[in-house]
């Protein structure tokens, strides 16, 4: 399980996250949602490592490992994935190429034998044909040339193959038709199972129709101000953050 | 593509900042006495028993030389070079009699062993039934390979093979014995010898090389190749290579170097002249390794080097693909000259420097004849401390009607004390000419880092799959074993530039 304590974070300078408080037990998913601003894509790369945000205080850890001590290299192959909501262009770097080094770096860091590239070829088909994606998708550069919703399908083959036991989406919904959306969300309920778990991270209720989140979190500025069910993520919907807002 | 995760092991087992081809093989060598004159221009020639014509050729060159001045023009900087200061000719002790690999000397075939390079005819000697007869058969293709030793050459594998189909692959030196009519007559006619002052020392002092002459209408039937070492202190390399593709021959030649580590700078002055008649293709690859220094910049190759080919004939083809890792500085410019009408130049380049390296490379294409095409396609990777200049030229005479050339030219720069420089000449002097350059210049993005080790990539890794990314155009020119051998490298080059 993730456990968050008291975590406060900044960004050149400037306090982001106030003391964030939050569990999500194994095999739950959580939903944070919040306005713009509030500190939900800081969230997410606190807990990935990226650089240039600065951990304050606090602790976070998965399963009972220490994640903010960690390179993010190292959180990977403890379990936490982060679905971008920009997946970056590779340009050059064929995606098949980058997700066998990706999966045998991960399994090289749990102490897991390398795949070859047959192996390798023959599980990747098997995630493809499960998410019914096409296998042109191996034979393309990565993101490079993809439409907005190609990328976010890319991020959840990424996940499906590297089996985390955190994913985090940042806002994956952005930018995606239904069909999309609905690829998605089968994607993250496929990996739905007692030691996974997952945070996500959206503006709207529209995904969490698809993906029913055990909890949903309201984020507002720096702090966890609202805690409840799936029916408060339709509230928030209906009578928008000022309502919350008031409320705390 | 299962060379990214090789490249990954090879580093893992690689520690930072080796490399590890810079050891040094002890064996007994005769040297020229140490300095520069017409004594040591003697020297040489009567060491290679060479007739009197080749004595009068670097005679010529040699007084040519002197009148010459080093040229200063390359975005480079390094202390004045003492010429005096260097032994010319350095060659392992060599007993009498025909050579033949049984009779290379044990600490010689050590070392090109611990380097990876296959002297013995595997296949063949295995016993594989028909690997003689063909090739690519019985699984590896076999690599013809003629080993140069500081000044000499002390292997040529395959000979007899390649004699069936009328090829001649053998020392330089060699072919001034046995084949004098081709040498006289091609030697010198792409880059003479007062062309530049490199040239003009190379042509006075040259010891030895590769020489090649593919016969009307034959396709080579295996890559030949060429591995230059330098071993012996204070010494500097001067290799003449000569390849010759009659009427409708098709060759494919690949050249790797290295060199041990050192304190001092040591000298590479080198030339290769490629002749391509009628329909005749030369494909010619580099995996420039030399030592190319330490971190703090001390020791490490200079390597000024001519290149030139001309497609004398049309419809030929001559396509140059480097990698260029290695050397403290690379002055180089592989280059075309396209007079046969519908001849094709291409230039496919790979240059990093990290550290203190200099490389100041790139090419000329020059369009005489009607209808020629050039392609150029250079990536540039700076780290570290290191400049990379690419200097091209694209010329384009009145007589070259409907000429077409297109230029590419990427710079990488990866930290923030490295430089990247484009210097692209274009001289256009035919309406109908079309001439086109792209050039970018881009740094790795922290975001590409950071995708890469979210998903569990090391740092270094994360470079090495974002750079061999960036050069996958040209790496993928490359003869197969190669392009392996090259992503490695790249990556190994690199190592320590991040973070």
């Amino acid at each position: 399980m993730l456990r968050i304590e008291g975590l406060t974070a900044e960004v050149e300078g400037k306090p982001i996250l106030k003391g964030i408080d939050l569990e999500v037990p194994a095999g739950e998913v959580h939903a944070i949602m919040g306005p713009n601003g509030s500190g939900k894509s800081t969230l997410s790369y606190v807990l990935a490592g990226r650089e240039g945000y600065e951990v304050t205080g606090g602790s976070a850890t998965l399963n009972g490992v220490d994640l903010l001590g960690m390179e993010p290299e190292e959180r990977a192959a403890a379990g936490v994935f982060l679905a971008f909501q920009y997946p970056v262009e590779l340009p050059g770097v064929g995606n098949a190429n980058f997700l066998r080094t990706a999966l045998n770096a991960i399994r090289r860091g749990k102490g897991e034998s390398e795949l070859d590239a047959m192996q390798f070829l023959k599980l990747a088909r098997a995630r493809l044909k499960e998410l019914q994606m096409s296998e042109d998708m191996l034979k393309r550069g990565v993101n490079v040339g993809f439409s907005g919703g190609e990328k976010k399908r890319n991020e959840v083959l990424q996940m499906a193959l590297l089996r985390p036991s955190l994913a985090i989406l940042d806002e994956t919904d952005s930018g995606l038709d239904i069909d999309a959306l609905k690829i998605v969300a089968d994607g993250v309920n496929a990996l739905r199972a007692p030691d996974f778990s997952a945070l996500v991270i959206t503006h709207y209720q529209r995904l969490l129709d698809y993906i029913v989140p055990d909890k949903v979190h309201v984020l507002m500025q720096g702090r966890i101000v609202q805690t409840g069910g799936p029916e408060l993520a339709k509230q928030l919907e209906a009578s928008g953050y000022a309502s919350v807002q008031a409320a705390a | 593509m299962p060379a990214v995760a090789e490249t990954l092991d090879t580093v893992q087992s690689v520690t930072e900042g080796t490399y590890k081809w810079g050891f040094e093989t002890e064996i007994e060598m005769d040297f020229a006495p140490k300095g520069l004159n017409e004594d040591t221009v003697r020297f040489i020639s009567a060491e290679k028993k060479e007739p009197e014509w080749l004595l009068e050729w670097r005679l010529k060159a040699f007084a040519t030389w002197q009148k010459m001045q080093e040229p200063r023009w390359p975005a480079v900087k390094y202390p004045p070079i003492d010429y005096q200061d260097a032994y010319y000719y350095a060659a392992p002790k060599k007993k009498d009699g025909p050579k033949s690999l049984d009779e290379v000397d044990p600490e010689l075939l050590k070392t090109y062993a611990k380097l990876g390079i296959p002297l013995k005819e595997q296949a063949i000697l295995a016993g594989v039934e028909g690997a003689g007869d063909s090739p690519s058969e019985g699984g590896r293709m076999p690599i013809a390979v003629d080993a140069v030793f500081d000044s000499v050459s002390v292997a040529t594998s395959y000979k007899e093979r390649l004699a069936k189909d009328g090829i001649i692959f053998c020392a330089i030196s060699e072919a001034v014995q046995e084949h004098p009519e081709l040498v006289k007559q091609y030697l010198g006619t792409v880059v003479p010898p007062g062309d530049n002052f490199y040239a003009a020392l190379n042509s006075a002092v040259f010891t030895d090389g590769s020489f090649v002459y593919i016969p009307k209408g034959v396709r080579c039937p295996m890559e030949l190749s060429t591995y230059f070492r330098i071993n012996a202190k204070s010494t500097g390399q001067f290799e003449r290579t000569l390849i010759i593709a009659d009427e409708g021959a098709i060759v494919s030649y690949l050249e790797g170097c290295t060199a041990p580590m050192r304190d001092e700078n040591q000298l590479h002055a080198a030339v290769v002249e490629l002749v391509a008649l009628d329909d005749a293709q030369i494909k010619y690859s580099t995996v420039q390794n030399w030592y190319p220094g330490d971190a703090e910049g001390r020791g490490g190759i200079y390597n000024f080097v001519t290149k030139r080919a001309q497609c004398r004939g049309k419809r030929s083809k001559v396509s140059w693909t480097q990698v260029e890792t290695g050397s403290a500085i690379t002055w180089k410019y592989p280059s075309c000259v396209l007079l046969g009408d519908d001849s094709v130049g291409e230039f496919y380049s790979v240059a990093i420097t990290n550290n203190h390296q200099q490389a100041d490379t790139g090419t000329k294409m020059i369009h005489v004849g009607k209808r020629t095409t050039s392609t150029i396609v250079s990536k540039g990777i700076s780290a570290g401390k290191g400049q990379n200049t690419y200097r091209g030229l694209v010329r384009v005479a009145p007589t070259a009607s409907g000429a077409r050339n297109f230029t590419q030219c990427d710079s990488l720069l990866i930290g923030d004390q490295c430089g990247a420089h484009t210097v692209p000449y274009i001289e256009n002097r035919n309406m109908s000419a079309k001439v086109e350059h792209e050039a970018t210049t881009s740094r790795i993005a922290e975001d590409q880092l950071f995708y890469c080790r979210q998903r569990g990539l090391s740092e270094e890794d994360a470079v090495g799959l974002i750079v061999n990314g960036f050069c996958r155009e040209v790496l993928k020119e490359l003869p197969m074993e190669f392009a392996v051998e090259a992503q490695k490298l790249l990556q190994i080059s690199l190592e320590g530039s991040v973070g």
